[in-house]
């Protein structure tokens, strides 16, 4: 399911991790707490109310040893474009109050804290779980509070939130780009901090529609699918996998369908 | 100077003493959902078994449940007014003071549901058109306003107050004018059940909800207007019919609420009809667009084929047969089962089509979602029922709600 090469000038930024990679370190998700002030509990036991802008997964092929593989899957917000591609992706559609939006410029979908009235339809709609919603009041222990980022805002209870792709490195880049009289930006100057973080380089980030850029090619790969494809939601992220069992895991088949013989299913509602 | 009494001339009502000790029992009920209600609001829905799964949950489905049971008001309405079934005036009252209940509590519960309840105001001020919330939350104030005005005059018709020629005459002339306000009701109704039908219908990342379109996207759109229309009526029969035997009176003569279970019984066989063919379409085709099959979605102990079984066979087409038939309808038992199986069907859709929503795992790598209620959860849902049995006594007692009772029940 390839999509069609787009040749306009909007970028739409997306993420190709590569699973074969990915050693499930973590490190992506640490920096992602810290990049983006993401609240955490004294107790995470619970995941089901925690809140991590990206969560890795362990995936197994339940098979018992020898055979046993595993395979760590880092699950961010996948920036959706929805049915058509038309920026009406799942969420952005159904929330009542625009507090969240689909950016016609880099395809990113934002999340406008102080907008949302915490209905949590957004998070019903989400089959990717990438949503999370602020049942405490975020507490900061000791002086960590004076570490926070500046350029993040930290959310209140009540709202929901979820991985920006770290937006405020784009209008930071885009500043500095303005005042140094340029338009466009180089690969290297917009990175999210979960790829910078990621000791194996699993994680390559840019815009997917710029031929320059390594996720133009890395999409087209041969090994790259994207999550839930079938449900027309268009991701943003793509995964790279040599290992059927884990492709297979990221969508769901009929008993005797196989992933890669699926024909395309219609894109308009 | 002769005092006006509160209760009408001609009827029988419990002592004060009785009155008082059941509202004392029934307010203690309400108290305790409110002191839930303000530890939701004050600490936050941190109070809930809710969770990043579980966005919607229990207070989500009261909500749709008493929206759907509530349409008797609505249905009722259209039938008295617009189509002109008289005989249904002596049972529209009750309809109305039942839908109004049954908003005011939904209107409720969304404002404790709500994250940011300050913030409420946000979905009419920065409103998004797309979103089947937005549809909702315009049509619910704006019915829930229609319902107040259809209330207003019964409450104008207490002794005390009728006694006033202004509140009189304004009584009068506000029932003069009430078939434009059922007409409104039943468009604006029209509306809201059916974006409620979307909320979940629209969900193209859920494939347990999502529905395709058939003229209109989705056709849950469609399914939800007809089954509150269907299922609200055998509501207020049901309501009425336990009032009867609180009060050990006969309210409402049968041939009313024969003609009212008839409409009700035709309404859900063609509605359990449609909703037998929007099944079998998303079974046969939706679904496995998807990658899903229908026993995936039923993989669990809880969730099994034994609740779409229960919702069409048993809430739905036996109830709808036996109203069909003038036996069914004749047969006390058979008409007091079916109208209850009709409630707990509709109910049973709408806890399906949020909760089920929720507890389907999408990926093929996570488990089903399970959720028990906290108590907060349990009180803040009892409140409107505690509620709605406070309004229903005070208009019982001082309100001429039914018609017919001074005729069959005539005081020596």
């Amino acid at each position: 399911m390839k999509e069609q090469n787009s040749h306009t000038n909007a970028k739409r930024y997306g993420m190709v991790i590569d699973l074969d990679k990915c050693t499930g370190c973590g490190a992506c998700m640490v920096a992602c707490y810290s990049e983006n002030n993401v609240p955490f509990k004294t107790d995470e036991t619970n995941k089901l109310d925690s809140i991590n802008w990206i969560r890795v997964y362990k995936l197994t092929n339940n098979k018992p040893y020898p055979d046993t593989e595993i395979c760590y899957l880092p699950m961010p917000c996948m920036q959706c474009d929805g049915i058509g591609k038309h920026g009406h992706s799942p969420c952005v559609s159904v929330c009542p109050a625009v507090a969240t939006d689909y950016d016609y410029d880099t395809g990113i979908v934002s999340q406008i804290y102080t907008r949302c009235f915490g209905c949590r339809y957004c998070m019903a709609a989400c089959p990717y779980h990438a949503r999370k919603f602020n049942w405490w009041d975020p507490k900061w222990p000791a002086d960590t509070e004076k570490y926070l980022s500046p350029n993040v805002s930290p959310r209140m209870r009540g709202v929901v939130e979820k991985c920006s792709f770290c937006f405020h490195r784009y209008q930071l880049a885009r500043e500095k780009a303005y005042l140094e009289k340029r338009q466009k930006l180089e690969e290297q100057e917009y990175q999210t901090a979960c790829t910078q973080a990621c000791p194996v380089g699993a994680i390559t980030f840019g815009d997917l529609n710029n031929k320059d850029h390594a996720v133009y090619k890395l999409k087209n790969d041969p090994r790259a699918f994207r999550l839930l494809e079938r449900l027309q939601t268009n991701p943003k992220v793509y995964y790279l996998t040599s290992k059927n069992w884990v492709r297979r895991a990221g969508d769901n088949y009929l008993a005797h369908e196989e992933p890669g013989n699926i024909t395309k299913v219609k894109e308009h509602h | 100077m002769n005092e006006t009494p509160l209760i009408h001339a001609g009827v029988k009502r419990c002592s004060k003493w009785q009155f008082s000790l059941w509202m004392a029992g029934v307010t203690a009920v309400l108290l305790w959902g409110v002191y839930a209600m303000f530890l939701c609001w004050f600490k936050g829905l941190n109070q809930t078994n809710m969770n990043d799964a579980y966005g919607f949950a229990l207070w989500i489905w009261a909500d749709l449940a008493v929206i759907a049971l509530g349409g008797g008001a609505f249905f009722s309405g259209f039938l008295t007014y617009i189509v002109g079934k008289d005989e249904l005036k002596n049972i529209i009252n009750y309809a109305v003071i039942i839908g109004f209940i049954c908003y005011s509590s939904a209107l409720l519960i969304l404002a404790i549901d709500i994250g940011q309840p300050l913030r409420g105001w946000f979905i009419f001020w920065h409103a998004n058109v797309h979103s089947m919330l937005t549809e909702v939350a315009f049509c619910l104030s704006c019915y829930f306003a229609v319902l107040t005005i259809e209330f207003i005059p019964l409450i104008l018709e207490n002794p005390k107050l009728e006694r006033k020629p202004f509140l009189h005459h304004l009584s009068h002339n506000m029932h003069g004018i009430m078939a434009i306000f059922a007409a409104t009701g039943v468009f604006l109704s029209f509306f809201h059940q059916g974006s409620l039908g979307g909320v979940a219908g629209v969900l193209f990342g859920r494939p347990f909800a999502y529905r395709e379109h058939i003229f209109i996207w989705p056709f849950t759109f469609f399914l939800f207007t007809w089954s509150a229309a269907a299922c609200g009526p055998c509501f207020t029969i049901l309501v009425t019919k336990i009032t009867e035997k609180i009060t050990r009176k006969k309210l409402v003569k049968d041939n009313v609420i024969h003609l009212l279970a008839k409409i009700s019984g035709w309404m859900l066989l063609t509605y359990i009809i449609a909703k037998t063919a929007d099944t079998l379409y998303w079974a046969m085709v939706t679904a496995p667009n998807a990658g899903f099959t229908l026993m995936d979605f039923y993989a669990s102990p809880t969730y099994n084929i034994g609740l779409l079984f229960a919702e069409i066979v048993l809430c739905g087409f036996i109830p709808g047969l036996i109203l069909i038939t003038k036996r069914g309808r004749e047969n006390a038992f058979l008409l007091n089962t079916a109208i209850v199986l009709a409630v707990i069907g509709v109910s049973l859709n709408r806890w399906v089509m949020v909760l089920q929503v929720m507890a389907v795992p999408v990926f093929s790598f996570n488990d089903w979602y399970t959720y028990l209620p906290s108590w907060q959860e349990v009180a803040t849902t009892v409140l409107p029922v505690a509620y709605g049995l406070i309004v229903i006594s005070l208009a019982h007692r001082y309100l001429p709600v039914f018609p017919q009772e001074k005729e069959l029940n005539p005081v020596k």
